[in-house]
């Protein structure tokens, strides 16, 4: 008895992991830069959710935000430009016992990779997006991007951009299949962290924009938001967030808003000020694509020959009897 | 030509009188049957090319496909059916021009005749149903062609073939191509009894009723054929004894997809690559694996990437146009050093139509193309047979040297048949299961060998195997690296890896003598047409060999020891190559054909090259020719 209870005890110590743990190099983000918060958001939550380090993927594009991978002490995928989300599909649609995360900025997301967006979301595979949006191209030294605001002024618009801004969660919210939309700013943690948490524990592809700054090209553009909390729009529900009291009293500015109503998650996400913070819409009944492709067979050399031999029969010329 | 071109009169007639005719011994002969689409001529000549194939006979059949889905009916693009090359011994090619044609009408077989594929005495059996038809100009325009044909020396038979059916179907254009496969039964003195139970075979899933018909059409045609036909061929055979699959080169691709284990093959639908996607969507599930169509071609690259990363090597198949897509994933899967297959059955160009015709355009692209360097394996398979195997092989080379392997198919072969005996399963083909036993502390996510560049690969879920993967230039601990001579170590790990498998691989066998004037290098679907031509032309006296190329990087050790026992050395493909013989090109400028490059490239020998694009196959009349052209010069 006392041996096993040690054992659990031991057990209990060694699946103890510390933030350490998921912690790897030294961000070479710029200080302030809105990435260095969502970092500590996830490498909280894999040490709260006990994520087993070697069992977990972080699958990211290129950019600043896409560097996020380097960062975590867990597997990694530093792919290329805009194609995060189809290298993830397909570690999930090999290994549904991966937890799958996905690191993507506007640009990588919503300019080169917008096919793969749509689709991804269409999809519905079991994984958390997390949409880092600074609204401009970091890495390549302050170009527009689709979701600068209207009169951004960047290096390829330096009279100030002429298009509207693309609004990532309208359009997420406009394609079939969605099941959870969610968003966040990088500057208040409390919130950034119970999001992300809600978008790990939903079954499908989980999309959370998180408004991130970034004070190397958009100095100070959120900080009337940050210096007024009345900006934000708390969204809270018993399905959604349910802000503690510290959090609630800050951010006066709420509104009850049932995950459940697509109608009214659209509306939400076509306002731009104040910045709405919280889940807009989750529906866990979307099946997940990978659970309608996989047979649930055990690929063993036995199986393969049966399946093989089976096909070979179809087309084989057997040589004649006497 | 007069008297052999009257209708349904004897043009070899040596006075045997129908139904008592002598067949005539060929060792081979190309035969093909062609309808507008939906009239059944395709299953007509696949029935054809099996029951061939089990009496014992060499069989090459190809698709004759119309660019579009449905073109109108009766017209001379129209063409839709299958050329079955029938031999006394194996055929490894789809041979010359026709000597035979079943038209179900004149229009598409003027098709045919544009497209130079029937030969100058070609027999013609013409479905004659038009000359009577109701509808003026149709009939005016039959008769026209009728007559032309007959003017230009075609021996003509007019096969009444509708009227014959219409005794035994409600729609007798429908049941018309079995009677077809009954008349070809009697010309080619098939067995009647293989007849019968190919069809019972081919219609297995339909109610006995049909089998039932078909079968006395089946009969109707081969009594038909004996009372009113002047001419019998027989092609000796020599009793197939072991059993042989027959299908397609995407067909044997798909399969070889089957055997190796592979689970995951990503695509988006391209001609001509699409039809072994199609085949894998129907039966992958039943070994395991999934078929994802993805988006784009980006995605299916990316996604098989991401598949592969996470311990299952994946396969994605595309055509050029889809390869040129994938290149920059293709750049990512190099430098991650994430094993990968990309299958790509080439094509033409850009576009649909032509360029979805037989090529061989992508040699260059799939070696050079892609960012930076970007070292991968790229091999071409020749045979139908070769599909099937090649798969295998490519996901072994693929895992054990973590290396991006592109196999080449293209066009010919993904829509040509020739039986290969049925492979017997090897449990070493499959994948291992995923490994994910833990790494001891310390291990290095590119523990690059000195000498060979190889490293072992870390796959998620192995505890302290953690890293991140990464395109940017890394160092042995896949950390990104600014430092340039990590640049300069990757780059040469990666390099080395396309030595060490050269280290294995085998010099090419000569076909033909080990020396003399001409040796002539060929990759891929040539592969048949050019031994064929090699074998006629030493039986003309000349001193011609061949060699074929599977690798074709890295290229196996001998090739310039083997070339230098040659006076001259020229390849011949199926892409663009200059022809000195125009105005400005001269050798300063003249672009030489896609391997010709290659090997002037790295052997520094004076490779000549002839190469054709008629969307075609090469024919081997056609490499006779061009040789004993230059021979003569
Ligand atoms: C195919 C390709 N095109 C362009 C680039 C250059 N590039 C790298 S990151 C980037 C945009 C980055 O912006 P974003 O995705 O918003 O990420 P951020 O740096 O803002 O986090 C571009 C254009 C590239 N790496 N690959
Ligand atoms: S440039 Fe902007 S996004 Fe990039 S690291 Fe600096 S602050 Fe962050
Ligand atoms: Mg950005």
């Amino acid at each position: 008895m006392t041996n096993s209870a040690c054992e659990c005890l031991l057990q209990l110590y060694e699946d103890q992991l510390e933030l350490e743990d998921y912690q790897s190099g030294v961000p070479r983000w710029c200080s302030g830069c809105g990435d260095n918060a969502i970092l500590a958001a996830v490498q909280r939550l894999c040490r709260d959710q006990r994520l087993r380090p070697e069992k977990t993927v972080f699958v990211s594009g290129i950019g600043c935000s896409s560097r996020f991978p380097h960062y975590m002490k867990t597997f990694g995928f530093h792919g290329v430009h805009g194609r995060a989300l189809p290298v993830a599909e397909g570690i999930r649609m090999a290994r549904p016992d991966l937890h799958v995360f996905v690191n993507t900025g506007d640009g990588d997301c919503c300019s080169i990779g917008a096919a793969h967006w749509i689709h991804a979301i269409r999809y519905n595979m079991n994984m958390t997006v997390m949409l880092h949006d600074n609204r401009i191209y970091g890495l390549t030294k302050m170009q527009v991007s689709p979701t600068s605001p209207k009169g951004t002024k960047s290096n390829t618009t330096p009279r100030g951009s002429q298009l509207e801004a693309l609004r990532p969660l309208t359009v997420t919210l406009g394609v079939e299949n969605v099941s959870f939309v969610a968003q966040a700013v990088d500057w208040v943690p409390e919130l950034l962290y119970d999001i992300l948490h809600k978008a790990f524990h939903h079954r499908g592809c989980s999309f959370v924009r998180i408004v991130q700054r970034c004070p190397e090209w958009l100095p100070n553009a959120f900080d009337p938001w940050m210096q007024d909390p009345m900006r934000l729009l708390l969204l809270t529900h018993e399905n959604g967030l349910e802000p503690g009291a510290t959090v609630s009293r800050v951010y006066g500015n709420q509104e009850v808003h049932d995950p459940g109503n697509i109608h009214r998650a659209r509306e939400i996400a076509s306002i731009d000020d104040p910045i709405p913070v919280g889940i807009l819409y989750r529906n866990p009944s979307v099946p997940c694509y990978e659970d309608l492709c996989q047979s649930g067979e055990l690929n063993t050399a036995e199986f393969i020959r049966a399946g093989l031999e089976a096909e070979f029969d179809k087309f084989t010329v057997w040589p004649q009897v006497d | 030509m007069n008297d052999t071109s009257l209708r349904k009169k004897a043009p070899r007639s040596k006075g045997a009188a129908p139904g008592r005719k002598a067949a005539a011994t060929l060792t081979q002969h190309v035969v093909e049957v062609i309808s507008d689409s939906g009239e059944g001529a395709q299953r007509c000549g696949q029935a054809l090319g099996a029951i061939a194939a089990r009496m014992g006979n060499g069989v090459w059949t190809v698709e004759i496909i119309p660019a579009e889905i449905r073109p109108p009916a009766r017209s001379v693009a129209g063409a839709s059916g299958n050329r079955i090359r029938l031999g006394a011994s194996s055929v490894s090619n789809g041979g010359d021009e026709t000597d035979l044609v079943v038209a179900f009408n004149e229009q598409v077989l003027l098709g045919r005749i544009r497209a130079g594929e029937l030969k100058p005495d070609c027999t013609i059996l013409l479905e004659c149903t038009w000359r009577d038809s109701a509808d003026p100009k149709v009939a005016a325009s039959y008769r026209e062609a009728y007559d032309r044909l007959v003017a230009a020396g075609y021996k003509v038979y007019e096969i009444p073939m509708e009227q014959q059916c219409r005794a035994l179907v409600a729609d007798s254009r429908r049941g018309k191509n079995m009677f077809v496969l009954g008349m070809l039964c009697s010309i080619y003195s098939l067995d009647l009894v293989l007849a019968r139970e190919q069809i019972e075979q081919t219609f297995s899933k339909k109610a006995a009723s049909v089998i039932e018909t078909n079968i006395s059409l089946l009969n109707a045609g081969h009594e038909w054929a004996e009372a009113n036909l002047d001419f019998k061929y027989h092609i000796p055979a020599a009793r197939a004894t072991v059993p042989q699959i027959v299908v397609n080169g995407n067909t044997a691709l798909a399969l070889g997809v089957l055997a190796s284990g592979m689970e995951i093959c990503s695509m988006y639908p391209i001609t001509p690559a699409t039809s072994a996607s199609h085949y894998l969507s129907e039966c992958f599930h039943r070994v395991g694996g999934i078929v994802h169509q993805a988006e784009d071609e980006i995605a299916a690259c990316a996604f098989a990437i991401g598949a592969s990363y996470a311990g299952k090597c994946a396969v994605t198949i595309t055509s050029g146009p889809g390869y040129s897509l994938k290149q920059e994933a293709i750049g990512l899967a190099v430098m991650a050093e994430i094993p990968m297959v990309v299958v790509d059955v080439q094509r033409g160009g850009p576009s649909t139509g032509q360029p979805t015709k037989v090529e061989q355009g992508d040699l260059l692209t799939t070696i050079f193309g892609s960012h930076g360097d970007a070292p991968k394996v790229v091999m071409a398979t020749s045979t139908i047979e070769d599909c099937f195997y090649a798969m295998i092989t490519a996901r072994k080379i693929a895992e054990t040297f973590n290396m991006v392997v592109v196999v080449l198919s293209d066009a010919s072969l993904a829509t040509s048949q020739t039986p290969f005996a049925r492979p017997g399963f090897d449990t070493a083909w499959v994948a291992p299961p995923v490994d994910q036993s833990p790494m001891p502390p310390g291990t290095r996510s590119y523990d690059w060998d000195a000498t060979t560049g190889l490293a072992r690969r870390l796959i998620p879920g192995q505890p302290d195997g953690m890293h991140a993967v990464t395109g940017l230039a890394h160092d042995r601990l896949s950390r990104v690296a600014y430092d340039p001579d990590i640049n300069q170590e990757g780059l040469r790990a990666r390099s080395l890896k396309l030595a060490a498998l050269q280290k294995t691989l085998k010099t090419p066998p000569v076909f033909g003598d080990p020396h003399g004037d001409l040796l002539i290098i060929g990759w891929g679907s040539t592969r048949g047409a050019i031994e064929e031509a090699v074998e006629c032309l030493r039986g003309e006296g000349m001193k011609v060999a061949s060699m074929h190329l599977q690798f074709l990087q890295p290229m196996a050790a001998g090739i310039k020891e083997i070339m230098a026992r040659f006076n001259k050395v020229m390849t011949i493909e199926t892409n663009w190559s200059d022809s000195l013989e125009d105005e400005i090109i001269d050798e300063t400028n003249r672009r030489y054909a896609a391997l010709a490059t290659l090997l002037r490239a790295r052997y520094l020998v004076d490779v000549d090259c002839w190469t054709e694009v008629r969307g075609q196959p090469i024919k081997p009349g056609t490499i006779c020719r061009v040789i004993r052209e230059k021979w003569h010069h």
